[in-house]
């Protein structure tokens, strides 16, 4: 990496962290209702809204299994609507390209991909969907599936502080709203209107005809798309308006609006581990946490940028420059846009993948071999910081199996925040856990075998297995972004990978949300000599130390198979 | 049963309203009325007014006497063969990149056939390194800016075409260079619709004087 390149990444990361913390301060106090200067705006808002959902409902205390309940329920009927606005979008409003309704298979695919945050899209924006959709059954869930995912990491806190036995682990409509008008509308709102000024379309005409110089046509699709830009970073969506998502010069038009794209990716899910540190009366147990998600994320990120300014051998070969120099980037350009170079690609490439936004500003399928390994990791791990609350609970999976271990280890009983961890929540644990590789692997090799599946590849030998494998880790992790050269529109790759989404979605938060009612229900000790401390840097190491150990044995061999096995064919001069 | 299926409904209703209608008609309404130039595509029009194109979106130029992009990997469908694409360089109604691998055969010959037709048109980068976005295909294949490398090496040949002075041709390409934000982020660039445009607009010095 150029020093160039460690000043762009220092900037960036620092004005992250220093964010991260200001922000979980306002979270927090959203979580657990204390007082902001905002509340006189917001009050009347969110009071008008909770006579609309009805008054009942917003108020009752929730259990942790009416809290899921309520919460399925609601991703359910999102999903329906989702589902219908898109397959008949021929019949609604705001369709000027007179685009046809999807296809059942393809928006089964597209609701179940949005409303869990994945935003995996097996269509192109612009060619396919009606600026209608774009606002009613993309924009929409963009709010709404993050929100899932940050009310649930929240009750799942609560079940650590609460003192009634976890009869009342918060109310999922309260939550929910107050999270969207205090949170997301607000700070999309500002912000959009930054995005436009950078130059991202906001209109709804669906298209231009401009008349080059050179003569002919060149139609420009356009759009309302700073709306769905910024929400779908500041939601850890990734679903683009265009094929081309991030790298699209409308969705991003410059290196400005890059650096706050990957700055609304990272803030939230970086903000809500101070805010955990703060629900729980314990910032050092917060603090502890943000150090292991953040040796993770500084442990791969200079991989990505430095294999992409080595390149490749195959564009030395046709006399390229790799070495930066002043007038131009060098390095693997292939797949990446010239205001973002090879240190904002890089950047953004591992940002989204460990954020699990699935949002790409240049593309992932000629990255080389090494530099997509990173990418690989943040979906496998899913908590180098993760999505909007789930990467936060995949991080606590971690957690209580390293308390688990270390516990057994020295022989006391294993305690996280003065809960006992016992059998049942290990098994709850464990199954949360293991769904994961599961969804991943198992799908990827069925495809590596059959005829329809191998069909959709674009890249041969270990690059168009790695496709597929991106493909799954991307639909489990949640996370939304491809290899694209994978043609996913097909009846078996939208199917599985819609299943995959489900499966890699609702039950970890289920059995998530059994351990806080587990857990809720539990005496909280009083720490003592004896307690085996969890906000230590030693216990940070061990942490960390439990997610590396159970990741490489999961999923290294699934690498070793792709891109690792194609870095040495590559190396040696092999093409396919 | 239904006091789950009652509030769960009518909360999708409520935010789905809130976000996905009000929420994006509203930033619509602002940006058209604050920043309409960007707001609706930051189009770049000729003295009568026909629109030339948006200084965000690449174009294929053709000749020497134009500067060009970068190779552009868009597709559109086959007007003969239904479900089928051919190659479209800069087709803006549907965006995207090669996505071939570093170990793809099609883009090693890819790469070739971009050297060998770019040392017909020059001889002079006969044995020369090129810049790096020189031969690539950009991710949105609707990249804008070159890099100020790939313009200096062409002003020669825009120049010979044109008749004019390089000196006069690598002065607009400096002009035309933008630097990284706040000297970090990004890299240096040069839009080439503006560039080609100034071209077109601007008269060179008269030769000798």
């Amino acid at each position: 990496m150029t020093m160039q390149s460690w000043l762009q990444v220092g900037v960036t990361l620092a004005v992250i962290f220093l964010l991260s913390i200001p922000v979980g301060r306002y979270l927090a106090a959203i979580v657990t209702e204390r007082k902001t200067w905002l509340d006189p705006v917001f009050d009347p808002i969110d009071a008008a809204i909770y006579r609309l959902i009805g008054q009942g409902a917003a108020s009752q205390p929730m259990n942790w299994k009416a809290y899921t309940c309520h919460m399925l329920a609601t991703n359910l009927f999102m999903a329906i609507l989702i589902y219908l606005i898109l397959v008949f979008q021929d019949y609604l409003p705001l369709n000027p390209l007179k685009l046809p309704g999807m296809a059942p298979m393809l928006a089964f695919n597209t609701a179940v991909s949005f409303i869990t945050n994945t935003d995996w899209q097996g269509y192109g924006g612009e060619t396919t969907l009606s600026n209608f959709s774009q606002m009613a059954a993309i924009t929409f869930p963009m709010f709404t599936s993050a929100t899932t995912g940050f009310v649930v990491a929240m009750a799942f806190i609560r079940a650590f502080i609460v003192t009634d036995g976890g009869a009342n682990l918060g109310n999922f409509y309260r939550d929910l709203v107050r999270f969207t008008t205090r949170v997301l509308l607000p700070l999309s709102l500002v912000l959009a209107i930054f995005m436009i000024w950078q130059g991202a379309p906001q209109t709804l005409a669906a298209s231009v005809v401009a008349h080059p110089i050179q003569g002919g046509e060149q139609t420009i699709a356009i759009g309302p798309v700073a709306s769905l830009e910024t929400i779908k970073h500041l939601g850890t969506n990734g679903g683009g308006f265009f094929n081309a998502n991030a790298a699209h010069p409308f969705e991003n038009p410059t290196p400005l609006s890059n650096w706050l794209l990957i700055g609304l990716m990272a803030l939230l899910p970086s903000a809500l581990v101070v805010c955990f540190g703060r629900m729980i009366g314990k910032p050092r147990q917060g603090w502890v946490l943000y150090g292991v998600m953040s040796a993770l994320l500084l442990l791969i990120l200079p991989v990505t940028i430095a294999a992409e300014q080595d390149g490749t051998p195959m564009l030395a070969k046709a006399g390229i420059e790799l070495q930066a120099t002043a007038g131009q980037p060098g390095g693997n350009m292939e797949g990446k846009e010239v205001r973002f170079g090879i240190t904002q690609s890089g950047l953004f490439g591992v940002i989204t993948t460990s954020f699990t936004t699935g949002s790409v500003n240049s593309m992932h399928d000629s990255f080389t071999p090494l530099g997509a390994v990173p990418e690989f990791i943040g979906m496998m791990l899913q908590n180098v910081f993760g999505g909007k609350g789930v990467g936060f609970l995949a991080a606590l999976v971690y957690g209580l199996i390293a308390v688990f271990l270390a516990g057994r280890m020295v022989g006391r009983t294993p305690e996280f925040l003065g809960k006992t961890i016992e059998q049942p929540e290990i098994i709850m644990v464990s199954l949360a856990l293991l769904i994961h590789p599961l969804v991943i692997l198992a799908p990827s090799a069925w495809s590596m075998i059959e005829p329809y599946g191998l069909a959709s590849l674009s890249n041969a030998a270990m690059h168009g297995y790695s496709e597929v494998l991106y493909a799954f880790s991307s639909a489990a992790a949640n996370n939304g972004s491809a290899f694209a050269g994978l043609n996913a529109d097909t009846p078996w790759y939208n199917l599985a990978l819609g299943l995959v989404i489900l499966i890699g979605r609702y039950p970890p938060i289920i059995f998530m949300m059994a351990v806080a009612g587990s857990v809720a229900a539990k005496p909280t000790l009083a720490t003592t000599i004896g307690t085996l401390r969890t906000d230590t840097i030693k216990f940070g190491a061990f942490w960390l130390g439990t997610i590396l150990v159970i990741g490489a044995l999961t999923f290294f061999p699934a690498l070793v198979l792709g891109p690792i096995a194609e870095a040495f064919a590559m190396h040696h001069g092999y093409s396919y | 049963m239904l006091g789950l299926l009652l509030p769960a409904l009518r909360v999708s209703l409520v935010t789905w309203v809130l976000c996905g209608i009000a929420y994006p008609l509203s930033v619509t309404g602002l940006g058209q009325l604050l920043l309409p130039y960007q707001a609706n595509g930051s189009l770049v029009r000729s003295p009568n007014g026909t629109i030339l194109g948006s200084r965000l979106i690449g174009q294929e130029w053709r000749g020497p006497q134009w500067f060009h992009g970068r190779p552009s990997a868009t597709t559109a469908s086959d007007p003969d063969a239904p479900g089928k694409t051919v190659a479209a360089p800069y087709n803006a109604a549907a965006s995207g990149g090669s996505n071939l691998g570093p170990t793809s055969r099609t883009l090693a010959g890819r790469l070739v056939a971009e050297r060998r037709a770019a040392e017909a048109a020059e001889p002079g980068l006969a044995g020369k390194l090129l810049p790096a976005d020189m031969l690539t295909a950009s991710a949105s294949g609707l990249d804008p800016d070159i890099s100020p490398a790939f313009a200096a090496l062409q002003a020669p040949r825009v120049a010979a075409a044109r008749g004019a002075p390089v000196g006069w041709v690598a002065a607009l390409v400096i002009r035309h260079t933008q630097g990284r934000t706040f000297g970090i982020f990004g890299e240096p660039r040069v839009n080439v619709l503006e560039l080609n445009l100034d071209l077109l607009a601007s008269q060179p010095p008269r030769r000798g004087s």
